[in-house]
């Protein structure tokens, strides 16, 4: 197993051959997803004129590529990055492939919240951020101090994100089934995700958040990885588990919240990208790079699709991302099954 | 006799089980100590305490003549290496990676593969026995083969102390004794060694101090050929047995005398 | 250092037989409180008579043509879900694993998404039958891809459960008719299905019941793992498909009558657990008991929380079950359950 080693003076790295191939290839099939979300729309735009329109040429098809998709193809590359890390958090801290950030009962919450703007507010755009914010917020709170007795353990989390979940999308249910027909469409609307209609001011905050959550997070990649070993040999090797948990919770609560707060809940990028990615670059434990490459692959992808698959109306992201999500989770598990 | 690993007056419960009572312990530097005893007699618990995996609710357990709780968990590392008993490797990882695993005391953000760090690996994979497995995946391995390799780990953390817990688990006859030779030779080169081992005989053999304890308590401590007669296995152990010294080495050797 | 863990000791029957008639006792009593009780509350007394000795009074036609009935589908659809969490648990080896993560809803939900795009649920029991054929299929592609671990089994439900939700949901995004018809659906209740002809899944529900007893003895060895299973003699892949089977038709029968009701088929097995040890028969009939009690109990609540109108008995469920599992989980820690 080759692997390339750089060092000069005291800064050293190391990256193991697979993932090394994995990240360029991830790399370029981003790019690739991202010009032809460029190019795709209403008419279509050719690589040439899309070029031209990002260094700056003025014109009308320059102003949509530049206004319109440029921002909504950000958006799929750094949200899908943000939902598949914030997977990938999860998955690690309860120890289980089914950890996601709805685990913690977020996804609901935020519905609850977008629920209560839509059916008791008069269901403004602002309303509805705030209220899926703060419903997803308070929501993984209520979970982790609920979850907190003596420590936090995996197991304890996941039980108790099943129980608030449960009663949560219960509540949200009874919501859509009382409310009128037009509001509970809308809603449901809202709960399927969307990127339609993402512009630049939507966007400076999340992205601003975002970045520094990102960073925050790299700062403390090593020592996430190397608490994959489990809490005795991490605790034992340095790792200061208590404090580098809370710190995880926090900005996985932070990325999914955000997302949410723009684009609403959109299922299984945070479920699915952890594990295809893992899959695919060969590496052991949850590891957060593939994940957040993964992640904006399959949203960007997702999105595409959404807006190509019965267009001109454009489906709900987060029905596509689920779907193919978990048609190719199924496969990889046929695929696994008959390896073994 | 120095020892900077100690325990005083150390309390240690599970939940609502108190496991040891006001327990005190000096590790001497630069020896082999041996920890024997009963099944749930403290063994584990006591070393856990030493590494901060267990919270003593009365008592300490110290280091240069501080709790241990109070050091960095990166310094701690680098000082005291662990070996815990049933270990857990993620999916898919493979040999090499996981012993490496065992560098992180050592590493910091920009410098994660240091020419320290590819020695110190080669070299306890090469101590361990286990550099021909290197790139195979650790779950298709053995369990003695996979003790090995956590083994390789903790060597590779290149601590002056080493606690192990059971080290010899699962390892076949010969394997065992490999690893308790390579244990005496780290202890020949000035490390600090202490291990929780089951087998009397190999502890009596391979300790320059052993600890006996018994439902939290140490019954005796000291070097082996002074402590060990039948009194005290029948103490510790309820097991009556004739005490004789072994032909190879004269160490006192354990006979069962049902 | 784990030790094998033996199978129940015998001499605990007669404790947990005495236990099971106190339980059959106190589900005779809600049985008799929930018909008892209601828009209009009937004395006990006379819930008795008119079970017994009918004499066409209004009261006698309440109790015996609409709340009979309901607690009827009660009794089934609680002790359908309860037995299926059992099973479900046993087989994948999951405390935490319930009915629903095999893609019983929503292959059930999927199926009356479809089945209203394309007309067909206007039939009386339109929905019933597309519901059930939903929750087998999308049962037996779990059981196809899953097959070989616990784990697995696990995964591919969710996996499956996903893309049949995000299917559905876009499906009724674009045709609002089958979003309304499906939001009425998906929360599970009793109320209406009276008139509904239920005979059919309430007997499937008896004869997978009396499976799952028989069944019992031979999960027991399962439970202990494949390679003590072998050595006891037991055909370990003939009894797990059997036992999803059985799933399959309790789970798929109680959410085609009622849809779907969370934490039944979780919490009833946890609960049974307290009282039977780990002896899968013991744990399928408390299970057959206590989940109607569950039931009924909700079932009651949800009719008389609000001043005007019902609860849908999904809801009642999931705010009954969902504190008790955090005050456990709280209170025992993980591990036990």
């Amino acid at each position: 197993m080759t692997a390339l080693v750089l060092r000069r003076g005291p800064v050293s790295f190391r990256v193991e051959r697979r993932t090394l191939v994995f990240t360029a290839a991830a790399v370029l099939v981003i790019l690739g997803l991202g010009l032809l979300g460029l190019c795709y729309g209403a008419v279509w735009a050719s690589p040439a004129k899309v070029f031209a329109a990002l260094s700056g040429s003025s014109g009308g098809s320059g102003v949509v590529i530049r206004d319109w998709r440029l921002p909504r193809v950000l958006s799929g590359v750094v949200f899908g990055a943000a939902l598949g890390v914030a997977g990938a958090i999860f998955q690690g801290i309860t120890r289980n492939p089914l950890g996601s950030p709805d685990v913690i009962g977020l996804d609901s919450g935020a519905y609850t919240g977008a629920l209560i703007a839509l059916t008791v507010l008069s269901g403004t755009s602002a309303q509805l951020t705030t209220g899926s914010v703060a419903g997803g917020v308070v929501t993984a709170t209520a979970v982790y101090l609920l979850a907190r007795k003596g420590g936090l353990s995996g197991l304890r989390l996941v039980v108790i994100g099943i129980a608030v979940n449960a009663m949560l999308t219960a509540v949200n249910s009874w919501i859509v089934l009382r409310a009128e027909l037009e509001v509970a469409i809308a809603a449901g609307s809202w709960s399927a995700g969307s990127l339609n209609g993402v512009g630049w001011d939507d966007l400076a905050i999340p992205f601003a958040v975002l970045a520094m959550l990102l960073v925050l997070l790299a700062l403390r990649s090593q020592a996430t990885h190397q608490s994959g070993l489990g809490g005795e040999v991490a605790v034992t090797t340095g790792v200061g588990l208590e404090r580098l948990r809370l710190h995880l919770v926090l900005i996985g609560v932070g990325c999914t919240a955000t997302v949410t707060a723009v684009a609403g809940p959109i299922a299984f990028v945070a479920l699915a990208a952890p594990q295809i990615g893992r899959r695919l670059a060969g590496a052991p434990g949850v590891p957060l790079l593939p994940a957040a490459l993964t992640g904006a692959a399959l949203l960007q992808g997702g999105d595409l699709l959404a807006q190509a698959l019965l267009a001109p109306v454009a489906l709900p992201v987060g029905v596509v991302s689920t779907a193919i999500g978990g048609c190719y989770l199924i496969w990889l598990l046929t695929k696994e099954v008959r390896r073994t | 006799m120095t020892a900077r690993l100690t325990a005083r007056d150390l309390t240690l419960r599970y939940g609502d089980r108190v496991v040891s009572t006001r327990l005190s312990l000096d590790v001497p530097d630069g020896a082999f100590t041996a920890v024997v005893g009963p099944n749930a007699c403290g063994k584990s618990t006591l070393l856990r305490a030493f590494v901060r995996l267990l919270r003593p609710t009365g008592g300490a357990a110290l280091f240069d003549g501080r709790a241990v709780g109070e050091y960095p968990g990166k310094e701690l590392a680098r000082a005291l290496g662990f070996l815990p008993q049933e270990p857990v490797a993620p999916e898919d990882v493979r040999v090499r990676q996981l012993v490496a695993r065992g560098r992180f005391p050592h590493q910091s953000l920009l410098s994660t593969w240091s020419v320290a760090d590819e020695e110190a690996v080669a070299e306890a994979m090469d101590a361990a026995g286990v550099t021909d497995l290197a790139d195979r995946p650790v779950h298709e391995l053995s369990g003695g083969q996979r003790q090995r390799v956590w083994v390789a780990l903790v060597l590779a953390q290149r601590t002056p102390y080493l606690l192990l817990d059971e080290p010899t688990s699962f390892l076949d006859i010969t394997h065992q004794y490999q690893l308790l030779e390579l244990l005496s030779r780290l202890r020949d080169q000035g490390r600090t060694v202490i291990a929780v081992l089951h087998d009397i005989n190999q502890a009596c053999r391979y300790a320059d101090h052993l600890v006996a304890l018994r439902d939290g308590r140490v019954v005796a401590e000291g070097p082996p050929s002074r402590v060990v007669d039948a009194a005290l296995v029948d103490k510790v152990f309820d097991l009556p047995c004739v005490v004789v010294p072994d032909p190879v080495t004269g160490a006192p050797m354990v006979v069962p005398s049902f | 250092m784990t030790a094998v863990q033996a199978a129940p000791a015998r001499p605990r029957s007669g404790a947990r037989g005495g236990w099971l008639l106190l339980a059959l006792a106190v589900l005779a009593a809600v049985a008799v409180l929930s018909l008892a009780v209601g828009a209009h509350a009937i004395a006990p007394a006379g819930v008795l008579r008119a079970l017994l000795e009918p004499t066409g009074s209004s009261d006698d036609l309440v109790v015996r043509d609409i709340r009979a009935p309901r607690a009827l589908l009660a009794v089934g659809a609680g002790a359908a879900l309860g037995v299926a969490g059992v099973l479900v648990q046993v087989l994948s080896r999951n405390p935490l694993a319930e009915p629903g993560i095999l893609g019983v809803s929503t292959g059930a939900g999927f199926a009356i998404t479809i089945g209203s795009a394309l007309g067909a649920t206007t039939a009386a029991a339109g929905q019933l039958v597309l519901a059930v054929v939903g929750s087998v299929l999308a049962m037996a592609l779990v059981y196809a891809v899953g097959r070989r671990s616990p784990l697995r089994l696990v995964l591919a439900g969710v996996a499956l459960s996903s893309v049949l939700t995000g299917v559905s949901l876009g499906l009724r995004l674009l045709l609002p008719d089958v979003f309304d018809e499906y939001r009425f659906w998906v929360v599970g209740s009793l109320a209406g299905r009276e008139q509904a002809p239920t005979l059919l899944p309430l007997l499937a529900i008896a004869a997978a019941l009396l499976g799952a007893l028989l069944l019992g003895r031979q999960l027991n060895a399962v439970a202990l793992g494949e390679a003590v299973a072998h050595t006891l003699g037991v055909n370990v892949a003939g009894v797990r498909t059997g036992a999803l089977v059985l799933i399959t038709v309790l789970a798929g029968a109680a959410t085609a009558v009622a849809g779907p009701i969370l934490f039944v088929g979780l919490i009833v097995p946890h609960l049974a657990r307290r009282v039977a040890g780990g002896s899968v028969p013991w744990l399928v009939a408390f299970a057959a008991v206590l989940g109607p009690v569950l039931l009924l109990v909700s079932d009651t609540v949800a009719r008389v929380l609000l001043p005007v109108g019902e609860v849908p008995v999904a809801v009642v469920t999931a705010f009954l079950g969902g504190p008790v599992l955090i005050w456990a989980v709280r209170r025992y820690g993980a591990a036990p359950l």
